[in-house]
């Protein structure tokens, strides 16, 4: 089998994103993980539900859904309870997957359906020119939010984690090996793998990211997670997580012994909704993969062996089924 | 036979044609179970029967109370019937509540079987009569009715009365009793409730001493019948000559279950059913999730929208995907739908209609969904649109239902009812060989030199190439927006959305080339067609004999399919005079006949809750006729 490249993943449609938008280096960075990630590309299927976003399974040489709003995630259910072997990618926005389709979300985790969910998070609704999304900070002053916006906004990694997400990754939209690399695991996991990527929205919220994704301002507001290594950034760093009788605090490495440094743990859920909860500018912004359960079983799964199991009980008699228990002759 | 420890009775039994009897108590009284069973013995009798179950959309609403009657109404003959029947002949109250919200249904003469020891102060109270009147007492009603006071809680207590048992265990058997005693008066069989009773309890249950404790109440009511001589005679009424074969007892959910399940095999492909719990669909899903020996997958969903969005995500992926719902749920359905149109994609929801709008009369048949069917979606986007006729015709509207979504990639929606999906009649086995298979091909190589056009349409059907994921080098993406013809691809050009538009709806079209013409019944010389469509074929039957009788002939005949129409309809409405619409809503198909054909049709509407009534069909008609409304 040749091996297959980026541009085996690229369509003959022009993609139509503003120039400088995000989501390009996304686009860029899925067509070159998938190549290395393996699989046959007729066994993939990316689906979306509507946004800027959701345009994405446009440009994949795969197949693909572009749904409606909201319901991406019942689409790849149903996707998955049909043929468990298919290989389901999801891209989409913070305001499909988060307002009109946060139902959904919560569902397929809970249910822990083995897709992949890369969710484009700019903090903003794109498509419809520039109204606050539930993402977005309060205060925001947007079209629809002239004096600010008074919503408390939705952490998504928090939700994922209170939905019993069974893998849960964050990523810059411009980082592509960081998200190739995520892309791979969550590909290897078995169950729903959730994965927020800080896309930037530069023509309606352009910069909502740039404390954390500057060269300048990334190593003081990010903190790069590695499964057993201690929390530690900053420019030099010097900056350190600690836990305190409040949870997790943020201190200088120099004040503060090793051994009180915390050390991420990706298995420990209740560490991973301390990270999930942490907020810019008392804490960095986390990136990396938060937490992954490799034991929960998946959804299809289960649904295929009760299948199973059924075929093994009886035998499929459709005369019997349509006789059913009780009969009685006319002559 | 009687059970063999009763004594013979010594007056035979007079010979009666048709009977209705109704079961009616508290909704805790286990009413659906006597009429359940007491169908099930008349069905082995050889009688034809329909049935009609009547229950509160509360599931236990306050005891005694007028809102939480439950009802079961069982129709059977010597001849052949379609309906539950307009009146019954006797009417078993378990309660004053059941007593108050039923007598009126009695037929003038009937019988009414009450448990006298509910009618005290509190009972009657509960049930809103004045604490000191007696109904059974009130010598009007004892004029019309022949009411019969049974001390039925009394001797249930006494005779059942033993040392294993509480009180509660004791009265809960008082519905078996009843039963017994309606078994004696129309000269049932024990045996096969008996049988029943031992198979429920004792085996599956492992409590063979409830079942001995509700065979002692049946048997004590058979007995009661026979000593107290409180009713006088007895009746039987004789097998029905219905057509030879093997018959079993169905109900449209059933059906509706076990055609799917059959379409799904005669596809050759799994089945996704995706649906999430409403009245009165539910019942649905709950037998749908027993098939999964079959290829069923049964999915349910966290709302509505995700089902239908489910079910279309298992369409895309190759399954048959299916959703079940009510009137409510169809509305939130609406969007997905319209991407299922747009997709071109086969689909199948099932919309068990009841009264609206908004909840509405959750647990009560009506006819009011077939514009939203029709119509439910933003822009133009039509569908197929069936309607099942009765319990056992769920069966083959079903099979239909995937044959033309698989044969033409579109949705289609199935209309069935509260009142059919909840009754039940005799239905005689069908031939599963005689059943033409479902072809269905998934295409594996491109369809136009080396590339391949997910929208090239088949000349006949109209539809596209269902290329499924996991077939090599036919990658395609299908999405809401709109499609260029052919490729498929996104396309805003207003020439082309024209032109797909058209497309979409000549496929609906397309369909008509399989639907068979319209069997026009009864008089066919007659001036006057009587038009109907769904879980009203059965009255207007029995109305159209009753014309007939009447020196009024006239011509009837039904619509399975409603988008589109079949072929002939505008040519068969045109050879009447006179096209009269009954339908339990005000007038949503005599609204498409009319915008189609232009055919004045003349409505007869009824919306209480209920199917039609023989009686004010017949009512309806000649006043149709005689140019009044
Ligand atoms: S509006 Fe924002 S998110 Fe949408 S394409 Fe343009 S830059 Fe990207």
């Amino acid at each position: 089998m040749t091996t297959l490249k980026a541009k085996d993943y690229t369509t003959d449609q022009d993609v139509r994103w503003c120039p400088g938008c995000g989501d390009y280096a996304v686009l860029a960075a899925v067509r070159k993980a998938l190549p290395v990630i393996g699989g046959a590309k007729e066994n993939q299927v990316f689906v979306s539900g509507i946004g800027c976003a959701a345009r994405f399974p446009y440009y994949m040489e795969t197949y693909g859904m572009h749904s409606i709003h909201g319901r991406a995630p019942a689409f790849a259910t149903g996707i998955k309870l049909a043929n468990p072997q298919l290989d389901v990618w999801l891209v989409s926005g913070d305001g499909d997957l988060l307002s009109i389709g946060g139902n959904h979300t919560m569902h397929a985790m809970r249910r822990n359906v083995g897709i992949r969910i890369l969710l484009l998070n700019n903090r903003i609704y794109g498509l419809t020119k520039g109204q606050y999304s539930p993402t977005s900070e309060v205060g925001k002053i947007t079209k629809s939010t002239p004096m600010g916006s008074i919503d408390e906004p939705v952490m998504p990694l928090a939700l994922a984690l209170a939905a019993e997400c069974s893998f849960v990754a964050r990523c810059l939209d411009i980082d592509a090996k960081p998200l190739g690399a995520i892309m791979e695991r969550a590909a290897g996991h078995a169950g729903t793998a959730f994965v927020e990527v800080l896309q930037d929205c530069n023509i309606f919220n352009h910069q909502a990211w740039f404390h954390a994704s500057q060269k300048d301002t990334r190593p003081a507001n990010t903190l790069q997670l590695v499964h057993g290594d201690p929390m530690i950034f900053g420019v030099d760093s010097e900056r350190c997580i600690i836990r305190s009788q409040d949870g997790l605090g943020v201190a200088n490495v120099a004040d503060v012994d090793a051994a009180d440094i915390v050390v991420h743990d990706e298995t420990n859920r209740t560490q991973a909704f301390e990270l999930a909860t942490m907020r810019y500018p008392d804490f960095p912004e986390p990136l990396g993969v938060l937490y992954v359960n490799a034991d929960r079983p998946m959804y299809e799964a289960a649904c295929e062996d009760q299948v199973a199991r059924a075929k093994a009980d009886r035998p499929a008699d459709l005369q019997a089924l349509v006789h059913g228990p009780e009969t009685w002759q006319v002559t | 036979m009687p059970d063999s420890t009763t004594t013979p009775t010594n007056q035979p039994p007079i010979a009666v044609d048709d009977v209705a009897v109704r079961f009616a108590g508290d909704s805790g009284d286990g009413m659906q179970l006597a009429g359940g069973q007491f169908t099930a013995t008349t069905a082995l009798v050889g009688n034809d029967f329909a049935t009609f179950p009547d229950y509160p959309a509360e599931i236990r609403a306050p005891r005694g109370t007028t809102f939480g009657v439950s009802g079961f109404q069982v129709h059977f003959s010597s001849n052949t019937i379609h309906t539950p029947g307009d009146v019954v002949d006797v009417l078993v109250a378990m309660n004053p509540a059941a007593f108050k919200t039923n007598i009126a249904d009695v037929r003038p003469g009937g019988i009414v079987l009450a448990d006298e020891d509910e009618f005290g102060k509190v009972g009657l109270k509960k049930a809103g009569y004045e604490p000191d009147v007696n109904p059974l007492d009130d010598e009007d009603l004892q004029r019309r009715y022949r009411i019969v006071p049974v001390p039925l809680s009394r001797i249930v207590r006494e005779e059942l009365a033993d040392d294993d048992h509480g009180a509660k265990e004791v009265m809960r058997c008082r519905n078996i009793f009843a039963l017994g005693l309606v078994c004696w008066l129309y000269d049932r069989p024990l045996e096969p409730t008996i049988d029943h009773l031992n198979e429920t309890f004792g085996v599956k249950k492992g409590r063979q001493d409830i079942a001995d404790l509700n065979i002692r109440a049946l048997r004590a009511g058979w007995n009661f019948g026979e000593t107290a001589e409180l009713v006088g005679e007895r009746y039987t009424v004789a097998p029905a000559d219905l057509k030879p074969g093997t018959y079993r007892r169905i109900s449209g959910n059933e059906a509706m279950v076990l055609g799917l399940t059959a379409a799904a095999r005669k596809a050759n492909k799994p089945m996704v059913y995706a649906s999430y719990p409403i009245t009165p669909a539910s019942d649905v899903l709950h037998g749908m999730s027993g098939m999964k020996r079959f290829d069923v997958t049964t999915f349910q969903a966290e709302d509505e929208i995700a089902a239908v969005c489910a079910a279309i995500g298992a369409s895309f992926a190759g399954s048959i995907g299916v959703t079940g719902t009510s009137g409510p749920g169809l509305a939130l359905k609406g969007e997905a739908m319209g991407l299922a149109v747009m997709l071109e994609l086969p689909l199948v929801i099932l919309d068990v209609q009841r009264g609206g709008p908004a909840t509405g009369m959750p647990t009560k048949p009506e006819q009011a969904d077939l514009l939203q069917a029709m119509f439910g979606r933003s822009g133009e986007a039509p569908v197929i649109v069936l309607a099942a006729a009765s319990p056992s015709d769920c069966f083959d509207t079903a099979i239909e239902a995937v044959r033309l979504a698989t044969r033409h990639m579109c949705p289609v929606i199935v209309l069935s009812d509260a009142a059919i999906a909840n009754g039940a009649e005799p239905w005689k086995l069908p031939d599963l060989e005689a059943i033409e298979p479902i072809e269905i091909t998934h295409p594996t190589e491109p369809n136009d030199g080396e590339v391949f056009h997910p929208y090239m349409r088949d000349e006949h059907t109209g539809g596209r190439p269902w290329a499924i994921p996991g077939t090599p080098g036919l990658e395609h993406r299908v999405g809401g927006l709109e499609k260029e013809a052919v490729t498929g691809n996104v396309c805003y050009d207003g020439e082309n959305h024209e032109a797909m538009v058209h497309a979409r709806q000549a496929k609906i079209m397309a369909a008509q080339a399989v639907i068979p013409p319209i069997e026009v019944g009864g008089d066919t010389t007659s001036d006057t067609l009587i038009l109907g469509w769904g879980g009203s074929r059965g009255a207007i039957l029995e109305a159209a004999d009753q014309l007939s009788a009447a020196g009024t002939p006239v011509a009837h005949a039904h619509l399975r399919h409603l988008n589109p129409f079949p072929a002939d309809l505008g040519d068969v409405l045109a050879r009447f005079d006179r096209v009269i619409v009954p339908e339990t809503n005000s007038g949503q198909l005599r609204f498409l006949l009319r915008a189609t054909y232009l055919c004045d049709a003349i409505g007869v509407n009824v919306m209480r809750g209920r199917s039609f009534q023989v009686q004010e069909l017949v009512e309806g008609i000649t006043r149709a006729m005689e140019g009044k409304s």
